[in-house]
């Protein structure tokens, strides 16, 4: 029996919700997007907390928004970031900025580099991975 | 508010970088050890003498860390702190372990980081790379708004967030990657005099800089901290130990620290850092200017780190950061000394003891041992400490006696 050498495989880290992050990924798997508001803050906050960050009011509600967006910062990664990500070649990994006001760890897709531009319109790409029972929000040039 | 001068960095010791460990492996608690007892000797006193330590983390204690070391070390610790605030930690641990010596809780305190990862292991003890090792210190525990936010979009590690801050500095102020090129260029320079730098005889030009391989863009390899194993200590003591040790004490005179955010995704505004808010506390509390200062020793992971520390530190205006750069020599014998040791990017980063070379590098100047790559007539050093992606940063001021 020989003994064989392989990369070990890893696989991409996808979210795990919790109960309390769970409506977020629930409206992504309908194609929606959910954030939190809080009114006596009179802004929406990103990610899901159960109290409101810096005041911590407890009166955070859930409200749809559009998920239209500026690109707001990017980078290419001409290197993986790590194993995970190795077999993704170049990432875009970007920062979107919701009209509404929060920023959102995301990732460019079906863009060409030459064509991105920070201040950019961009809008939502919702790639639903069914074995994994969740639904990724990534995005694209608006136009 | 504040620290009145009375504590003082009294010796050091800083083993030189080495990016594949050539010396024994030993565990990070034999380090702390054998680090400790090298900048006490250097210091002129007495492991006696000693009744304080602040640590980083360790690989051999998930709790207990302080106590597990001061049980190696055989120290009755009156303080025993562990900080975690990665590139910022050591330059944390300095003023915490000087505001112990100044409310009288030590006489001297060892701050001790060992950076040497490559630790033994046995068969019966294999080596575990924990997730920790692959997503760069970002968690990806069950219920981390790491890893249900940013790790699924490859949004880790550094290289890439630092990327993007540089990507958004560009598009608010512009971009001259030569003087992003030049910042690294300098700090060679500086390691070019510094026996025992990683990069020591390997001066690079700004084109080399600009020709390394892109890794996130904006950023090349060679603005991009290698990597390395080492470690480090500083021994920081009271007016008595002062009197005792051999070297001139550096008295540490003012400090900042600002601690807001973990993911610059959700920095509340990603041009301005918390070394803003640092800064300021620290000249305030110093009692001197940005023009007192003879050399600076600015953390530096990345050429942006560099730049932006630069400008929110208030050496540079806002925004003309690259022009600054442009306009001075950057090197130990220029009229704006940084990094005079070479820095991370050329010295080496010894994993956590990253933060601990700018430390030593200024107090190395200050006491007047920096050989070759002496500033002349140093008597004031600025060391700035950054952790994270720009989003844990201390400060620091030096004085020469």
């Amino acid at each position: 029996m020989t003994t064989t050498h392989t990369p070990p495989v890893f696989d991409q880290p996808l979210p795990v919700p919790t109960p309390l992050t769970q409506p977020f990924w629930d409206a992504l798997a309908e194609h929606k997007i959910r954030i939190q508001y809080s009114p006596s803050l009179g802004e929406y906050i990103f990610y899901p907390r159960p109290l409101a960050p810096r005041t911590l009011a407890d009166d955070l509600q859930w409200r749809e928004i559009s998920g239209a967006g500026t690109l707001y910062t990017y980078t290419i990664t001409t290197r993986p970031v790590s194993p995970h990500f190795a077999a993704a070649g170049p990432m875009i990994l970007a920062v979107v900025q919701w009209d509404e006001g929060p920023r959102f760890s995301t990732e460019m897709v079906n863009i060409a580099h030459e064509d991105l531009q920070i201040g950019m319109r961009v809008r939502p790409v919702f790639c639903d991975y069914p074995e994994a029972g969740i639904t990724m929000l990534r995005y694209e040039a608006a136009n | 508010m504040g620290l009145r001068g009375e504590a003082a960095i009294l010796g050091f010791y800083e083993l030189p970088p080495q990016r594949k460990l050539a010396r024994e492996k030993t565990f990070n608690l034999e380090q702390w050890a054998r680090l400790s007892k090298a900048a006490l000797d250097d210091a002129g006193l007495e492991a006696t003498d000693v009744n304080g330590i602040v640590t980083p983390m360790i690989g051999e204690a998930s709790m207990f860390v302080p106590s597990t070391i001061t049980e190696y070390l055989g120290i009755e610790a009156n303080f025993a702190e562990i900080v975690d605030l990665g590139g910022a930690g050591s330059a944390a641990a300095v003023w915490r372990a000087a505001a112990a010596v100044e409310l009288g809780l030590c006489d001297a305190v060892l701050v001790t980081f060992p950076g040497a990862h490559d630790v033994p292991t046995h068969e019966r003890r294999p080596f575990v790379m924990e997730d920790q090792m692959f997503f760069g210190a970002s968690s990806n525990s069950y219920g981390s708004p790491q890893a249900e936010f940013e790790i699924p979009y490859a949004n880790l590690g550094q290289n890439g967030p630092y990327a993007q801050i540089a990507k958004r500095y560009g598009h608010e102020f512009g971009y001259d990657e030569l003087a992003m090129a030049k910042i690294a260029v300098d700090q060679r320079t500086n390691a070019c005099a510094t026996p025992g730098a990683v990069f020591h005889g390997k001066p690079i030009t700004a084109q080399d800089v600009l020709a390394s391989p892109m890794v996130a863009d904006p950023l090349h390899m060679l603005e991009i901290v290698m990597p390395c194993q080492g470690g480090a200590a500083v021994v920081i003591g009271n007016k008595d130990m002062a009197a005792k040790s051999k070297n001139r004490p550096v008295w540490i005179k003012g400090f900042g620290e600002r601690v807001p955010y973990k993911t610059p995704t959700y920095a509340r505004d990603l041009m301005y850092s918390p070394m803003v808010h640092a800064a300021d506390q620290a000249f305030t509390m110093a009692g001197i200017t940005r023009e007192d200062v003879d050399m600076v020793s600015i953390y530096d992971c990345y050429t942006i780190t560099v730049l932006m520390s630069l400008e929110d530190a208030g050496f540079a205006e806002k925004g003309k950061g690259m022009q600054f750069v442009n306009e001075h020599d950057l090197t130990f014998r220029g009229d704006f000394p940084v990094n005079t040791a070479g820095g991370q990017l050329s010295f080496g980063q010894a994993g956590i003891a990253g933060g601990m070379h700018h430390v030593i590098d200024g107090a190395r100047q200050v006491m007047g041992r920096a050989g070759e790559a002496q500033v002349a007539d140093c008597n004031r050093a600025f060391v700035s400490g950054n952790g994270g992606i720009m989003s844990e940063q201390t400060a620091l001021i030096f004085e020469g006696e």
